[in-house]
């Protein structure tokens, strides 16, 4: 069965309360949906232009109280549901995940190990656009780089579009909201906002799914998700491991294991 | 009385090389991977060509993200302040949309409502706006549904509309004026050309949407819409309008500064007091918040819309907040 | 040159502090220029933003009455960033003011008319400043009641006053404490502010009431006003929400269409009444 009639019997049964996905939008591109009731399944659409990760919306007080939710997953939102029952924000019997096969069949994926058995078959691949991106930050000088992420840091305006749109960007007392201490700078001037960036590439090394909804948001077309995407390449390396891998998943930065590399002593 | 003219494409360079003689400094539509950024400019051709509208604003030139408003230095004891001077660079602003141009008037009737506020006063009387009527619009735009139009004059001193060969140049200001002076040859004479612009029809009656908001304060449409907004501030912040601001304080042990930054209602902490408690603490609420200041409470206090119909916000929404779909939806509520 | 810079604050020495309740001080300000201290006039209900150089700006109301010369004060509670470095402050040092903003309460409307106030726990300072400007133009208005409440003994603030009022024999001060926060010589009376109004049982007639207090408080006494007989344009309030500027330019403290600092913070219940609790 398709999304719209697997969405339409889940609604039915009550096995789900809501079902978030995808509808048309503004200019034909999808934007995130809510059906609530059995009705409105139609409108639901499901291809490759649906990238904004749905995983943000499931740690959202909103959304937690319209009950059992269905969602239909790109790989990037099934990692980030795993990613958030590793972290403990979210449970099993919360979500059920819809995949989307390539012939538009909708694959029920109700446990975390039905999840992560799908996700083995899907390889995870940066975007070449991306991946190009990367490459090229790395062939520069530290110097190079550093006038690079200025110059784009200048552009940003402290929307927190990106924060928000972050499925692992989930804590109700964000550090950019603490004034006890100041954490961080908060006008968006050079220091505000190269402060906010870094704070939150350092918060989402090795939790970091790799979905670039960070970037895509931005306003002002700032390659956040970069950012994002190289702490997690360095976590990968470093520690062998990928966000998003497993509902079990220790996180890297806080885990000593008695065979983690210590490059960092010389 | 119109006051119009043929300026050259040709001779906008003679404009522009005018202008930046006489010590202003000229922001214009430009590319730049793949955005139209609003950028500083010194000839014609840097000039973003097809372009429908920048992504920010133009508001950042009177209403900048961060603004000094004065700063302090700390002994024991004592505290020394320091008034800040308003930083006002003559500047024009060029190729601006006739709904950007509109959208100061807004700004100026929450700085100037009842106390004057100097900083923003300073850079208006420095600024001035070399406008550009639309040839082309988007599912976005609606303009003409907030009482402006594609090529709508309030706002700008001159208004530019593409012709052949150039632009017939409504001169309507002083300020327009004295820039046309600076270039008198570029301000040819008026042949009798015809303004055309791109057709933007009316969507909606925005008296009336404000009439039905009032019976709609506890409707539960707003938590409909804005289940999937993501409370960030992308909308506020690109909106010619908005106008929210924050104080903050940069200090250490020897001074400090306190500044004005951009805040956005959007925002889940916007207005919450220090005990914790928040008035508004749903996005439901926020959403509401939004669509009311705008369409409800600006007409009521100052006499005009909050919102100029640009569409910036809908383009920049990372979740397609469409505004004129919702204002629809809530007029058939 | 220009138009002044709105944001601009007065200095002000602390000249004296006054520990009103575990966490809770009074200031007693002075202005550092004295053109500005003379030139400088409020009216009762109106508030300021006060500042903690190199934290921040926070909103109290002005506490005392504009009959007193010379100085302001200001009562406030440690809650926050602000507030924790304002109460870290001793005798001598130097904060900054910015005020008055805000509406009034129209007391000469009030003149040959009895007086109610109700308050309760930290919400007595803005009616403090109404009392007093009262009390020294005291044969303007008639009987004045004051009814003020606090969780705990130790919660009252100005305590040193309260006597005051309660030795006048031109004011009915009745004290209380909720049940609990009695001490073995406590003397006043043991309830919550609404029982105790209602038992006090004021008449309506020619009479205006000013109720402050936790949104709780508030929430349990306007019934009881109502059953007493206030009709909504006799009873007035303050409100509170999160400021920035005081100016009505920030765009924060709204309740629908009412911005708390310019048409407020003082409101009657009849226009609450017409706005929604945005608050």
């Amino acid at each position: 069965m398709d999304v719209i009639a697997t969405s339409r019997q889940l609604l039915e049964s009550g096995a789900v309360q809501a079902v978030i996905g995808f509808e048309a939008g503004t200019r034909g591109i999808p934007r995130p949906a809510f059906i609530r009731r059995a009705e409105g399944a139609g409108a639901l659409v499901f291809d490759a232009n649906c990238t904004q990760n749905l995983g943000t919306y499931l740690t959202r007080p909103e959304v937690r109280t319209l009950g059992r939710v269905a969602v239909t997953a790109t790989p990037d939102t099934l990692r980030a549901i795993l990613q958030l029952m590793a972290e403990r924000q979210l449970k099993e019997e919360d979500v059920l995940a819809l995949a989307v096969d390539a012939t538009g069949e909708a694959l029920e994926l109700p446990t975390a190990q039905a999840v992560e058995e799908h996700l083995a078959m899907v390889a995870q691949v940066l975007p070449d656009r991306d991946r190009e991106a990367l490459e090229r930050l790395g062939r520069m000088t530290r110097e190079e780089r550093w006038a690079f992420w200025q110059g784009e840091f200048a552009r940003c305006v402290k929307c927190y579009a990106c924060r928000n749109s972050c499925p692992m960007c989930y804590c109700g007392h964000c550090t950019m909201d603490c004034n006890r201490p100041q954490w961080v700078a908060e006008p968006s001037h050079a220091l505000g906002n190269l402060e906010y960036h870094m704070v939150r590439a350092m918060h989402l090394a090795g939790r970091c799914v790799a979905c670039g909804a960070c970037g895509r948001a931005c306003p002002v077309g700032i390659p956040v998700h970069l950012l994002t995407f190289h702490g997690e390449e360095s976590v990968h390396r470093q520690f062998g491991q990928r966000a998003g891998a497993s509902s079990r998943l220790d996180y890297a930065l806080s885990t000593f294991r008695p065979d983690d590399k210590e490059t960092f002593i010389r | 009385m119109a006051d119009t003219h043929f300026l050259p494409q040709a001779s906008l360079d003679t404009l522009f090389a005018a202008l930046t003689r006489d010590g202003r400094r000229i922001l214009a539509p430009v590319d730049r991977d793949g955005r139209t950024e609003l950028n500083p400019v010194e000839h014609a051709d840097e000039v973003a060509s097809g372009c429908l509208q920048t992504v920010l604003s133009a508001k950042e030139a009177a209403f900048p993200k961060v603004e000094r408003l004065l700063s302090y230095t700390l002994a024991p004891g004592a505290v020394a302040l320091q008034d800040a001077e308003p930083q006002a660079r003559p500047t024009v602003l060029f190729g601006l949309r006739p709904c950007e141009a509109s959208g100061f008037r807004a700004l100026d009737a929450v700085f100037n409502w009842d106390t004057r506020d100097s900083f923003f006063n300073a850079r208006m009387t420095a600024l001035a706006v070399i406008g550009m009527s639309c040839t082309r619009r988007d599912e976005a735009c609606f303009c003409t549904s907030v009482g402006g139009g594609p090529g709508a004059t309030a706002g700008s001193d001159i208004l530019l509309t593409p012709v052949d060969g150039g632009f017939l140049a409504e001169v309507l200001t002083d300020k327009g004026r004295a820039m046309a002076a600076l270039a008198p040859e570029a301000f040819r004479p008026d042949p009798g050309l015809e303004k055309k612009v791109v057709e933007v029809p009316v969507a909606f009656d925005p008296a009336a949407l404000t009439v039905r908001l009032k019976d709609l304060f506890d409707n539960g449409i707003w938590a409909e819409q804005s289940l999937r907004c993501l409370g960030c501030g992308a909308c506020a912040f690109v909106c010619p309008t908005c106008v929210c601001f924050d104080l903050v304080e940069e200090a250490d042990a020897k001074g400090g500064r306190r500044l004005r930054t951009w805040d956005s209602c959007g925002g889940a902490r916007f207005t919450q007091h220090a005990s914790g408690h928040n008035p508004r603490s749903t996005q439901a609420q926020r959403w509401r918040q939004r669509i009311y200041h705008k369409f409800s409470y600006y007409p009521e206090r100052y006499g005009m819309l909050g919102c100029v119909g640009c569409g910036k916000c809908t383009r920049a929404c990372p979740v397609d907040m469409n505004l004129q779909e919702h204002l629809l939806a809530a007029a058939q509520a | 040159m220009s138009e002044p810079n709105l944001y601009l604050p007065h200095l002000m020495r602390i000249a004296k502090i006054t520990e009103e309740a575990p966490a809770v001080r009074t200031f007693r300000l002075e202005f550092l220029d004295q053109a500005a201290a003379d030139a400088f006039a409020f009216r009762t209900g109106q508030f300021g933003l006060y500042s903690a150089f190199g934290e921040g700006e926070s909103t109290f109301c002005i506490a005392s009455s504009p009959t007193r010369k010379g100085y302001i004060e200001c009562t406030f509670r440690e809650v926050g960033r602000v507030t924790a470095a304002l109460a870290d402050k001793e005798v001598g040092d130097v904060v900054g003011f910015r005020g008055p903003y805000g509406n009034v309460f129209p007391i000469e409307e009030w003149q040959g008319k009895n007086l109610v106030f109700i308050a309760g726990g930290i919400a007595l300072p803005p009616l403090r400043s109404v009392i007093w400007n009262c009390l020294d133009l005291r044969d303007r208005f008639k009987d004045i009641t004051i009814v003020y409440g606090a969780r705990s003994v130790a919660d009252l603030v100005y305590k040193e006053e309260l006597k005051a009022w309660a030795d006048r024999p031109d004011v009915n001060l009745v004290v209380t404490v909720d049940p609990g926060g009695e001490t073995p010589d406590w003397t006043g009376k043991v309830g919550f502010v609404p029982p105790v109004l209602e038992h006090l049982a004021p008449s309506p007639a020619d009479t205006i009431a000013l109720v402050c207090g936790p949104p709780i408080m508030i929430k349990l006494t306007l019934p009881v006003l109502a059953r007493l007989g206030f009709p909504p344009e006799g009873i007035f309030t303050t409100l509170e929400n999160r400021m920035k500027c005081g100016l009505g330019k920030c765009g924060r403290c709204n309740t629908g269409s009412s911005y708390v600092c310019k048409d407020g913070p003082v409101y009657t219940l009849e226009q609450l009444n017409h706005l929604p609790a945005e608050y």
